[in-house]
């Protein structure tokens, strides 16, 4: 991560040195800020709220169920998580969050299955495999149906807004069939 | 499009419905509930803010400063001569680090192109399967302090170009 954050801030700082685009840089520097901050409040309410549901749906046995109902799926991504461990109803909650396009409401449940795959995870500072695993699934993108693009199709005079539904949904599915390829073949050097 | 609307607008509120009536009937103190799950929601946000300002910031400079006009001409005449629409390398760089600046770039292809066009199609099909990767990594991992990542960031990156390439090939074979 130290080199992905560094490679955006030196080479952005040294390229806009290079192109004379420095005023530029600066606003970015003293607005990034800003924008997070309002970013943040945007959002603020709408993960505590879906947290909140979330608990219920947790307190009221409807995760462990959901967790359970996909449970070899969950096998065969991760062999590493026990049956019934608290990581698995995250993950599952997560997957269809993201799987019904709830977008913000997706993080909370990422972030806790993050932290119980941590609890499991040997390595120290190092990312277990269940991690990688779910975080390529998790960027392979699952949401199924991508209501701004729809939206935009619409306010820019598509005569067939949803034609691109159907194309979506095999692409998605497709994209995230070979990011779990991709990922059981990393995982087969070992931990 | 009526019926996927309508739809789109029932999968939020249904699933909130269903939650709360599920939680009732197994006799979960809903409110209560709710209560201790939001508080943690509001401690995950603060946990993730410094999080998410080092990156906002990061890919402010990195957009600002020209450099990723630079990865994206550097990328253009490698994807080209796979036929890749010229608008489309930018868009594939932009979506793995800002899905709002994506969003604008989708609208200018909409404005210049149409969304029916062929370009208009490939960039609609191409944000259904493609994914914010540099947020959602940082979010996640830094969440639980994990610093070497293994292959997580080439898995999804070259997940992401794979998402590209097939929406490219699809809307060929379709339309």
């Amino acid at each position: 991560m130290d080199w992905i954050w560094g490679f955006f801030i030196v080479g952005g700082i040294l390229t806009g040195a290079i192109l004379g685009r420095m005023d530029l840089v600066t606003n970015a520097v003293l607005d990034g800020g800003k924008t997070a901050m309002e970013l943040v409040f945007a959002m603020a309410g709408v993960v505590a709220t879906w947290a909140g549901v979330l608990k219920i749906g947790e307190k009221a046995g409807m995760i462990a169920a959901l967790a359970r109902k996909i449970e070899p799926l969950m096998n065969f991504l991760f062999p590493t998580v026990p049956k019934n461990h608290k990581a698995r109803e995250y993950i599952a909650a997560n997957f269809a969050a993201n799987f019904l396009g709830l977008g913000w409401a997706a993080t909370p449940a990422g972030i806790l299955a993050m932290k119980e795959l941590q609890k499991l995870n040997r390595n120290g500072t190092k990312a277990s495999g269940a991690m990688c695993m779910f975080l390529t699934v998790n960027m392979s993108s699952l949401q199924l149906l991508t209501i701004n693009v729809l939206a935009y199709r619409t306010k820019y005079g598509s005569v067939a807004p949803t034609e691109i539904v159907g194309v979506g949904i095999v692409a998605t599915l497709v994209t995230t069939l070979f990011g779990v390829t991709l990922a059981k073949i990393c995982s087969l050097g070992g931990e | 499009m009526e019926i996927l609307l309508t739809m789109s607008n029932y999968i939020i509120p249904v699933t909130m419905l269903f939650i709360v009536v599920y939680g009732l009937l197994n006799g979960v103190r809903i409110y209560e509930t709710f209560l201790e799950g939001a508080k943690e929601g509001l401690q995950t946000v603060v946990e993730i803010l410094p999080t998410l300002i080092g990156l906002i910031v990061a890919v402010e400079i990195f957009q600002n400063g020209g450099l990723l006009e630079i990865c994206t001409n550097l990328i253009r005449p490698l994807v080209e001569p796979l036929g890749f629409p010229a608008e489309i390398a930018p868009l594939s760089v932009i979506r793995l680090v800002s899905s709002s600046a994506a969003i604008g770039l989708l609208v200018d292809i909409f404005q210049t192109y149409g969304p029916d066009s062929y370009m208009g199609r490939v960039a609609s099909v191409m944000m259904s399967c493609t994914e914010t990767v540099f947020y959602t990594m940082s979010v996640y991992f830094l969440a639980v302090g994990i610093r070497k990542t293994r292959y997580t960031l080439p898995c999804a990156l070259i997940t992401n170009f794979v998402g590209v390439v097939v929406a490219i090939w699809l809307v060929g074979l379709v339309w």
